[in-house]
């Protein structure tokens, strides 16, 4: 067996088995630190990096996916981390709408961040996607956590209906060649709208309860069609 | 609009491709592409029933690399270079002459499909610039006047400027037919090899230890300890790979397509001693999508070793010495350089960058160990092997012994690769390469690439070393020097490179590719003369973020450029009262 990591966390001993993440070692030790990609039931990926810590390294370090190494003093609320992640929120404020991620709403309190600060720039604009009975995929909302790609591959469904369209500031989820839900392999699971954590994913029958549709037409126009026969 | 695609002329591409995996779907959409000029859906789904590919997933891959195309394009692609290097001697005019001439602007496609016409970054002919590609053909110094020539397809493709003392890694290049296996030979080649199956893998890394050769491709990491950790990864020779790195896209770099299209075998070989150094049967080569005279050449040269003993089983009737090389051609994304972003890329994948740990000397391509080396690196290490240590010790300095390429572009009169030893100073090199033109003053030197840093007039005796790089805060990266005159606009430069890394942002992690994004419009806003108050702190912000907070390289280096000439020259960003 590999000996139980001691590190310090905002002065703070801890000590976990070898492997911890900073982020598990901190929440071990009652230290929150931000997250936004972040999903306890998901693969890692290190997007946000809103969770990023000073570690005395060359750079900092993202929390939800760095192991806590023996000795390391972690800190979490430096000014550097601070400026970063205040930083990293406006730059988000300024491209995607999240007044359905109150989460992330809330950490810009915490940060103090400007969400004014890059008005005027580019903002990250989609057509709202109103292509199955099921739900509704608005991407001006879409913060690019990957969340809803991963759980419909490999962390759950094996399904691989959604990919990616373009790069850099101009990524996008996507299906292949813009197709309809209805025509990809999605197999109306739901888990991609369960783990989506702004909005971008909604129930249908959230949606139309949200814009006054009366329960009895929403049931209409939502239920699960009955499956046609193979021939 | 439904066109309905004849899949005939893909049945048997898609044949030989038969029991290949996804691994293979780079080579196969650049095979289908070649065939329609773009990829149709329909050929797009055949390409993933035979590769058992998810379509998603390969419209994401489609979708990620800038030379893929899923709208009707044109077999015959112009892309003119939009770089630094080329900006400074004179692509706008060019672009502009070429869009009157086609009628085109860029992404537009000829009403009748014939042309497509794309403004493209750097494309590494930066000694040659202004630079535009016509298919698979290259041009160089390119002006208004020879926008005809080269549109009909008469203009010269540009040959190699190589310069240096002593040249030993350069050696044979205008000296030797770079296709000629028997002209390599006849000028020392093989006899690196030859002479490395007469020790043992563990003297040769011994011997690579002694050379003290850092990596060439940017990060500096010691050739000898990577090679170390290869071979004392676990796993057998069948599991273990040797991936070179000639994706050599940053700006102002140029150094290892010359080395490619001018002595492919001395790369082969040079990859077969590292495969035999660290025991690795697979060796992988990914070329840069805008290197297709490096590509043909590698893979002409390839075949020709292989025909030759010098690839394959048993190499050199050495019993058990099992190495072959396989061909990627990238498909148009500077982070493919990155080395995870690389395996992704070779493995069929958008090319994202990986976590580290775990790095790739244990895990690396398809999650196996893994020497993942650039061109030079490589190519160097066999120069050094062949001449023997001592002698390369004598060269350069101390702490860094032996030579470098440095590749020299944008206002300086012999623009090319220099092969030097370690300790010249950017002075010296500048006046070995003609100095200024036209008696223009020095204004600064961008040291390193798009990723590199500025530095003034003041800093020009600092020696080219790893040392003295580190001591006065530049990195020497992939040896890249880009020289402004007086007249030039930094202010653009800036600009110009916002421009790329915005371009080039993977959009993975969320510092870079917000950051990218943002820094690009500030730089644009400041270079049209409305620059605010607020712009530097906020680029200063955004650069920190960057750096300190982004997951991989790029966005690590995307702000160092602009944070350097910040700090050289505030008034810069300031508002121009
Ligand atoms: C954004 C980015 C681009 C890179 N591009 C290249 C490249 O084009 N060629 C290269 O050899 N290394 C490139 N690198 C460095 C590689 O990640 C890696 O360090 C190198 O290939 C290792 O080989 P070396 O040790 O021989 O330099 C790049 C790194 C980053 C972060
Ligand atoms: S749609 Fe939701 S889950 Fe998917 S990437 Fe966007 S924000 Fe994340
Ligand atoms: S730093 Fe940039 S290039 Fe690297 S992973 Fe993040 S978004 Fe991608
Ligand atoms: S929570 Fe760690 S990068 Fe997003």
């Amino acid at each position: 067996m590999t000996k139980p990591i001691t590190l310090t966390i905002d002065g703070q001993k801890v000590t976990v088995p070898a492997g911890t993440t900073i982020y598990d070692a901190a929440k071990a030790a009652g230290i929150e630190i931000p997250v936004i990609c972040y999903h306890p039931h998901l693969s890692a990926n290190g997007l946000c990096r809103l969770c990023s810590v000073d570690v005395g390294g060359r750079v900092q370090a993202a929390a939800c996916v760095t192991a806590a190494a023996e000795g390391v003093a972690v800190k979490t609320q430096s000014d550097d981390v601070r400026r970063g992640r205040r930083t990293i929120l406006e730059m988000l404020a300024s491209t995607v709408n999240l007044v359905e991620a109150p989460e992330i709403l809330a950490y810009m309190e915490e940060y103090g961040a400007d969400t004014s600060r890059f008005d005027g720039g580019e903002k990250r604009t989609a057509s709202v996607y109103d292509d199955n009975p099921f739900y509704l995929r608005d991407y001006n909302q879409c913060i690019n956590c990957w969340r809803c790609v991963q759980v419909c591959a490999e962390d759950a469904q094996y399904a691989f209906a959604l990919s990616f369209d373009g790069r850099g500031f101009h990524t996008q989820i996507g299906t292949f060649m813009g197709d309809g839900m209805t025509d990809t392999t999605c197999v109306f699971c739901g888990q991609c709208v369960g783990v989506c954590p702004t909005g971008a994913l909604k129930p249908k029958r959230q949606a139309m309860l949200e814009q006054g549709v009366s329960p009895d037409e929403i049931f209409q126009q939502t239920r699960r069609k009955r499956k046609k026969k193979r021939g | 609009m439904t066109v309905s695609v004849d899949l005939t002329p893909l049945t048997p591409v898609l044949e030989k491709y038969h029991g290949r995996s996804r691994e293979a779907l780079l080579p196969l959409l650049h095979k289908a592409q070649s065939i329609y000029g773009w990829l149709p859906r329909e050929v797009q789904e055949a390409i993933g029933r035979s590769l058992h590919v998810p379509l998603a997933d390969i419209h994401g891959v489609i979708e990620f690399y800038t030379m893929f195309y899923n709208q009707p394009t044109a077999r015959r692609v112009i892309r003119v270079c939009e770089g630094v290097a080329c900006h400074l001697s004179g692509s706008a005019g060019v672009m502009e002459a070429m869009e009157t001439k086609l009628g085109l602007r860029h992404g537009e496609t000829s009403a009748y499909g014939a042309i497509t016409y794309e403004h493209v970054p750097c494309l590494g002919m930066c000694e040659h610039g202004p630079n535009a590609l016509d298919g698979a053909k290259t041009a160089g110094r390119l002006t208004p006047d020879t926008v005809d020539d080269f549109l009909a397809g008469s203009y010269p493709e540009p040959r190699a400027k190589v310069y240096g003392k002593p040249l030993l890694t350069l050696k044979r290049i205008g000296e030797v037919n770079p296709l000629s296996l028997t002209d390599y030979e006849a000028h020392g080649g093989y006899q690196g090899l030859r002479k490395a199956l007469t020790m043992t893998p563990e003297a040769i890394i011994e011997a690579n230890k002694s050379g003290e050769i850092l990596g060439r491709g940017g990060a500096m990491f010691p050739l000898g300890l990577k090679a170390e950790f290869v071979r004392a990864a676990p796993g057998s020779t069948s599991e273990k790979h040797v991936a070179v790195n000639a994706d050599e896209s940053e700006p102002g770099t140029f150094k290892d397509r010359t080395i490619m299209e001018e002595d492919p075998f001395s790369l082969i070989e040079a990859a077969t001693l590292m495969a035999y150094a660290v025991g690795a049967e697979n060796g992988w080569i990914l070329v840069r999508g805008e290197y297709p005279r490096s590509y043909r050449r590698l893979r002409k040269a390839i075949k020709k070793a292989r025909a030759a003993g010098y690839l394959g089983r048993n190499i050199l009737g050495r019993e058990g010495f099992h190495f072959d090389i396989e061909m990627r051609l990238g498909a148009g994304a500077y982070i493919c350089g990155e080395e995870t972003a690389l395996f992704e890329a070779i493995e069929g994948k958008r090319g994202f960058p990986r976590i580290k740990p775990p790095y790739p000397p244990s895990s690396g391509l398809f999650n196996q160990p893994t020497s993942v080396n650039n061109v030079e690196t490589l190519v160097m290490a066999l120069t050094a092997f062949t001449m023997g240590l001592d002698e390369w010790r004598q060269l350069g300095t101390e702490k860094s012994p032996g030579t470098k390429l440095f590749c020299l572009s944008g206002h300086i009169a012999r623009p090319g690769t220099y092969e030097l030893p370690f300790g010249v100073t950017i002075r010296e090199l500048i006046e070995m390469a003609g100095g200024v033109p036209d008696g223009k003053a020095l204004q600064a030197v961008l040291v390193g690439g798009a990723a590199g840093v500025f530095i003034g007039p003041d800093k020009l005796d600092m020696p080219l070393t790893y040392e003295d790089a580190r001591a006065n805060n530049v990195a020497l990266g992939s040896g890249a020097l880009m020289v402004f005159d007086e007249t030039a606009d930094l202010r653009q430069a800036l600009a110009n490179l916002g421009h790329f890394f915005a371009h080039e942002s993977c959009g993975k992690c969320f510092p870079c590719q917000l950051g990218t994004q943002r820094q690009m419009e500030i730089l644009d806003r400041i270079a049209n003369g409305r620059a605010k108050l607020t712009d530097k702190q906020t680029l200063l912000d955004v650069g920190f973020t960057m750096t300190e907070t982004s997951l991989c390289g790029l966005g690590q280096t995307a702000a160092t450029a602009v944070m350097s000439a910040i700090e050289l020259w505030p008034e810069l960003v300031s508002r121009v009262p």
